[in-house]
This record gives C-alpha cells, structure tokens and sequence, in this order.
C-alpha cells in the first residue's frame, strides 16, 4: 500500500487538474444552465461520503469485536473524511439551491439526511476529543450506529416531498454528461483513497510516538 | 437466567427510585418546562400553530428523557453499582434489558401525566384514536431508551459525559422523533389520518427492532474495559 501512495496521489492531482476542462466542455443542461455544472462536484462529494461511512462502520464493528488499533485507525479516518466531504456536498449544495430554488436551505428530505449523517460524524470526531481514555471504543459504537441509522433517516425524511432530483437520473444521464460525471466520481474516489491512507499513516505515527513517549517516561 | 437477571436489575431500580422518587419528580418538572417554553414559542394570538402539539409533545418526551437517562446512570456511577453489576456472573445483555425496561417503565409514567396535559393545553384531539397514539407513543419511547440507555452506559466511563450523551444521541434517534411527530400530527387533523399515523408507526417497529438487536449486540464489548 505504501508504494502504491506517490502515483495514487499523483493521479488524482492530475484528474482533479483535467476535471474543470471536463466539466467545461460538457453540454448545458436545458432548465439550470451554467448552474447545473456545479452538479460534476456535488453528487461525487456525497458517494465519497457514503462510502467513507461505510468503511468507518465496518471498521468501527471490527476494532469493537477484536480491539484491533489498526481498525480504529481506519475507523477515525473514515470519519474524520466522512465530515470533510459531507461539508463539500453542504457547500456546493446551498450555492445551487440558491440558484436553482431561489433558497439557500429548505427542509428537503435529501438535505436534511445530509446534515443529519454530517452531525453523526462529528458527533464521532467530538466523542474521540473529549471523551478521555476509552472513547475509541465510544466512536465505535457512534460509527456502527451512524452505519445502522441511514435507512431508517433516508426511509423516514423520503416521505416528505422532495424537489431534489432523484438519484434515478444518474443512470439516465446523457453520455455527453455520464463522461465528465463518472470521472468527477474516480477522481472523488481516489482522492477517498489518498486521504485514507494519509490519515491512517498520520495515526500510526501518533501512536508510534506516544508508545515512545511512554517508554521513556519508564 | 437471562430473564431471571433483566428482572432483578429493574426490580432493583425500581425500589431505589420508589424510595426517593427523584428522577421521576425532577424529569416531570422538566418535561413540563419544557412545554412552557415551546408554548410560549408555538403560541399566535392564544392559538396554537397548526401541529404544534406533536412537535412539542415529542421534544418535552426527548429532552427529559436525556435528563432521565443522565440522572439514572450517574447514581450507579456514584455509587460505584455499574461495576459491581458487570463484575456479576450474569450476562451482560440481561443487564442492559433491566436498564432499559427501567428507563422504559420511567418515560411511560412521565408520559401518562405529559399527553393529557399537552391535550388540554394545546386543544389538541390527541386521543381521537387512542391505540394509535399508544403505538405511536410506544414505538418511539422504545427506540428512543433503547439507543439511549446503551449510550449512557457506555458513557458512564467517560470525560465529560453530561454533554456528550445529547450530542451522540440526538443525530441517532432523529428518525424516531420525525416519526413520532409525523405521526402524531397525522391523528391531530379534524378527520385523523389513520394509514399515515400506522405507517409512522411500522417505521417505528422496525427502528425498534434494528437498534434493540445492535444494542443487545454491542453492549458486551462497550461496557468491556
């Protein structure tokens, strides 16, 4: 894994450097316009979310069984790029409602799930900062529940109306959008990836350094 | 054994709460302030806005339900009884249903005395179809003590728990109070609107169902130190 980092990351830059020229040449779409494109960046946001939420959960059940630090390693990260790109999809979200609704914010279903998995999340990272000693083992439990809980929030707000599009048109999409939208979603992957492995490693090094602190303390 | 235990460990809140009748006093007294300050909100002109009542009705249920929670396991702390109950030859999950059937048995009396009285403040027909309020009412108190009491169990160890036990649970059991408030409002119209209210309440279910079984599932390893 570690020498698959540089080109991974390299990679990614590079996608993420050709991304606005895709985006650029993709067509207009016939309501939104211009505005529309700022779709390339928000729907990607929102799979890296749900898949880091789904690696955090996994891993979260996986250091609570075996009390693996590796596990809770993983788990932490996962969280921890769960609110970050939770925070993209919450920024270019408002900046397209504005346009497209005339409002920044409504009690939509999809919105409001969004900043419902958002607030679990961080309720995660606040449980790991302040809860002392033990409180991996907390966020554990907040990762495994946060997993648990989407159906029943996605299943719950879903029967508000809605007046955000519905995922069903990804596959609808034109293959003049598909394109510059499925490699937005690879670029958004790898970048998961990428931050992955550099706040796992960031961990590692934590707890390589704080075994040496206590070792010299002895 | 295992029923024998969840018994015992109820039995036993219940005859420490029966002495003092502390949680029980100082969560009604909150639950109750708690709908003066949403009237005051929720209030036009001596009327109610339209479903107000549920959504108060449900807040005042969550808010001091958190204090019950809090209050509950901050006596075993005190005392030290957590530990000695996980030390027990009993297992672990029986535990955690004795807790919970305690907590349960706290916001079902809690509640006895907050539905009227949010009834007759509000004008609110809460009791048009009164087995679907009980549904409701206890499909949403299930859920909302069964993901409550396993987090202030595992909490009781931690720093600073008092703010960390809303903070964790409230994003969880968000759609717990969707629900209950949906369908609550549902049964509030001039014509209540049964399908909707039992709709809510199979959503309810199968929360309770899912985090009953996660919790029974995770509290051995949560409360391993």
């Amino acid at each position: 894994m570690r020498k698959a980092f540089g080109p991974l990351a390299a990679i990614t830059g590079l996608m993420f450097a050709g991304a606005p020229f895709m985006v650029a040449r993709a067509p207009y779409e016939s309501s939104m316009g211009l505005v529309q494109k700022i779709f390339y960046f928000h729907v990607p946001s929102w799979f890296a979310m749900f898949t880091a939420i789904g690696v955090c959960g996994v891993a979260s059940l996986f250091h609570l069984f075996k009390t693996s630090p590796r596990a809770d390693r993983i788990a932490e990260a996962a969280g921890e790029i769960a609110v970050l790109f939770g925070l993209m999809g919450l920024v270019t979200g408002p900046l397209w409602g504005r346009k497209a609704w005339g409002v920044w914010w409504i009690w939509d279903a999809k919105l409001t799930i969004a900043l419902l998995l958002e607030m679990t999340f961080i309720s995660g990272i606040l449980v790991r900062k302040y809860g002392g000693p033990g409180s991996d083992k907390l966020a554990a439990a907040v990762g495994i529940f946060g997993l648990a809980v989407v159906p029943f929030v996605y299943q719950a707000v879903n029967i508000w109306r809605t007046i955000h599009p519905l995922t069903s048109v990804v596959p609808t999409l034109p293959a003049t959008m598909g394109g510059p939208f499925w490699f937005c979603v690879a670029a958004y992957m790898l970048l998961l990836v990428v931050l992955l492995m550099m706040r796992v490693n960031l961990g590692k090094r934590q707890a390589a350094l704080d075994e040496l602190y206590l070792a010299y303390e002895d | 054994m295992f029923f024998r235990t969840a018994w015992l460990v109820l039995r036993k809140d219940v005859a420490i709460e029966a002495k003092s009748w502390e949680v029980l006093t100082t969560t009604l007294f909150f639950a109750v302030s708690c709908v003066l300050i949403f009237a005051f909100a929720f209030v036009k002109e001596g009327r109610p806005v339209e479903d107000a009542a549920a959504g108060i009705l449900w807040i005042a249920i969550a808010f001091s339900g958190t204090l019950a929670l809090g209050r509950t396991f901050e006596r075993e702390r005190y005392g030290e009884t957590l530990r000695a109950l996980l030390l027990a030859p009993a297992p672990r999950p029986a535990l955690y249903v004795g807790k919970l059937m305690g907590m349960l048995a706290l916001l079902g009396l809690a509640e006895m005395l907050l539905v009227p009285m949010v009834a007759l403040m509000f004008q609110a027909s809460l009791f048009s179809r009164p087995l679907l309020l009980v549904g409701l009412l206890a499909g949403g108190t299930i859920g909302f003590c069964a993901v409550g009491t396993l987090f202030a169990a595992m909490l009781v160890r931690a720093r600073s728990r008092d703010v960390l036990l809303p903070i964790l649970l409230y994003p969880i059991i968000i759609p717990v109070i969707i629900a209950g408030v949906r369908g609550t409002a549902a049964l509030l119209g001039a014509e209540p609107d049964e399908p909707t209210a039992i709709m809510w309440i199979g959503i309810l279910g199968a929360f309770d169902v899912v985090f009953v079984t996660l919790a029974l599932w995770t509290f051995e390893p949560l409360m391993t130190e």
